[in-house]
């Protein structure tokens, strides 16, 4: 059924439909509304026999989700920017435990300095920690991202981090199509764990890995991440032929076939890059461009990449994060899914906490742009200030 | 399209004011996305909102810099946010005034109502978001009286809900009075 809601409410209201037992959060800007949406409708008992915790930090609440979880029950949390960092330890003991876990991650800058808007430099910090990592172009996406989520962690017995852009999608009211309950309880049966913590059949999870054969252990996490692919994908496709929407999967393309151009993003910026591309197109002496929109970032979809961009000439890759020091973090990693080809790759750096991205500047820097790094919109009259009084306190 | 910018001060409802009228185009059958100027919502301090109602799907996410109408719910954020600032030529312009306000806009629209006055009367409360959008139905015939209604009662209940919905009637009809 359709409904006109807060993004926030819409991964609420779809996180209740997957029916999970425990959810444990800690509140932090921009995920406050998500977990506060999921324990209204918890208090108010359309979750069956979920239990709420409230936990004292970021710290408890992936500890609480690792123990639920292991104890064989489907759990859930949700967190951002420095409270995912807060998390970090236990992030990796997840996927390392091979624990189903579903956190969302309402994008939020890293500080200090201190910043509470948008950008994806706490979901980059995840990015070697062994989770799925989803990303929502919108808050349709963001919904349904969810449910296929808690079947792809199950099938996977690997935990899944749904990325949302805080503010822009998690604050953004807009149409989103909530299923059934009854076609959700089809699409994602109740969770059977192969195996569970149990006080009537003990066992031990966690256990020390010797040298002898740790490196083996990580292969095979390796090579499970690799396998991911094919099951996100065929779930995408399952989820797409029962809802009727085509909003999972590994990537979408958009006009690529025959662009000279193509854009790629992770997103909410996603909508705003095929408005400008649309724009472009209908101009003549623009060239031809497409965009290609990467939901799924881990695993990395190497060789759907390099078949979707294979006849671009220029592949421009906008992203909302980046190595201090070194540039592009996506963008080297399409470079790598495109080695051997002669395409030309630009690195844009875009949205930095929360900095504005309109289409005339996507335009201009689509059209044109200045180097193979450009930092979109960056002040270069403030910079060149800043270092005047940085010399001349220093006597120089 | 038709996109809305809604300025005034952090506890005006002003974001509940962009997220009502999302309601009510979405109501109509419209797409529609509603959103704040992020994270500034502190008690007092300006604060924007935006509203874009289309019949197409809406994928730009960017502020709304060119809108089609503006609603001021606090007049004295007009100087300080160039709150009229890309107003499209004949475009809307609503302020919340019991008297008229020099604008200096050769090509818009301008209509004052004492929003606040309103409020006061009908709810009690010197919150005039609900207002402004009756007599936006009336200024700009972009959403219905009606839709506006149903909108402000999936926010609201009970007798809040109540007074705000014959707040915004009043609104609406006074406006239409004065076209």
């Amino acid at each position: 059924m359709l409904y006109q809601l807060e993004g926030s409410q819409a991964v609420a209201r779809a996180i209740a439909l997957c029916r999970p037992e425990v959810v444990c959060a800690y509140p932090i800007t921009p995920q406050t509304h998500i977990v506060e949406g999921v324990g209204e409708l918890v208090r108010s008992g359309q979750l069956g026999n979920c239990q709420y915790l409230n936990v004292e930090s970021e710290m408890a609440a992936i500890s609480v989700a690792i123990g639920s979880e292991a104890a064989g029950v489907r759990s859930y949390t949700a967190t951002s920017s420095q409270g995912l960092l807060y998390m970090m330890e236990a992030v990796y003991n997840a996927s390392g435990l091979e624990l189903p876990i579903v956190m969302t991650l309402g994008n939020r800058a890293i500080g200090s300095p201190l910043n509470i808007w948008n950008d994806h430099a706490d979901a980059m910090s995840a990015r070697d920690a062994g989770w799925l990592m989803l990303f929502a172009e919108n808050n349709q996406e963001a919904a349904d991202l969810h449910i296929q989520a808690f079947k792809i962690a199950e099938t996977l017995r690997l935990p899944v981090m749904v990325c949302m852009d805080g503010f822009i999608l998690t604050h953004a009211y807009e149409k989103v199509d909530l299923p059934e309950q009854s076609e959700v309880d089809e699409f994602l049966p109740p969770y059977k764990p192969e195996f569970s913590l149990d006080p009537e059949n003990p066992c031990a999870i966690g256990a020390m890995v010797s040298p002898n054969d740790f490196m083996e252990v990580r292969y095979m996490a390796h090579r499970r991440q690799l396998e991911a692919c094919a099951v996100i994908d065929k779930i995408g496709t399952e989820f797409s032929a029962k809802f009727k929407r085509n909003t999972g999967g590994l990537l979408r393309t958009y006009h690529t076939e025959n662009a000279e151009t193509v854009v790629v993003a992770m997103g909410s910026v996603l909508g705003t890059i095929k408005d400008t591309v649309d724009d472009m197109n209908q101009t003549n002496g623009n060239g031809k461009y497409g965009v290609l929109s990467l939901v799924s970032y881990r695993p990395f979809p190497d060789n759907e990449i390099r078949e979707a961009l294979k006849n671009a000439k220029r592949v421009i890759v906008v992203e909302k994060a980046f190595a201090l020091g070194r540039g592009g973090i996506l963008a080297r990693e399409v470079e790598l899914a495109l080695k051997g080809l002669d395409i030309e790759i630009v690195t844009v750096i875009a949205g930095l906490g929360g900095r504005v991205i309109t289409k005339s500047m996507l335009a201009e820097v689509f059209r044109q742009p200045k180097g193979n790094l450009v930092f979109l919109g960056l002040k270069e009259d403030a910079i060149r200030q800043e270092y005047k009084t940085v010399l001349n306190k220093g006597g120089a | 399209m038709f996109q809305v910018r809604i300025h005034g001060r952090g506890g005006q409802g002003v974001v509940t004011a962009a997220e009502m009228l999302s309601i009510a185009a979405f109501l109509e059958g419209k797409d529609a996305q509603a959103f704040p100027s992020f994270g500034s919502e502190r008690m007092g301090a300006p604060v924007v909102a935006f509203c874009r109602i289309s019949e197409r799907e809406i994928r730009s996410r960017e502020p709304i810099s060119n809108p089609d109408a503006i609603i001021i719910q606090d007049r004295t954020v007009i100087e300080p946010a160039c709150a009229f600032d890309g107003i499209v030529d004949n475009g809307f312009v609503l302020i919340n005034s019991p008297a008229d306000v020099e604008t200096n806009l050769s090509n818009a629209r301008v209509k004052c109502i004492g929003a606040t006055e309103i409020a006061l009367e009908q709810v009690g409360r010197p919150i005039p978001n609900a207002v402004l959008l009756g007599s936006f139905a009336a200024l700009t015939g972009v959403i219905k009286i009606d839709s506006v209604i149903k909108a402000i009662n999936t926010k609201f209940s009970g007798k809040i809900a109540e007074k705000n919905v014959k707040a915004a009637q009043v609104a609406y009809e006074r406006t239409l009075g004065e076209m």
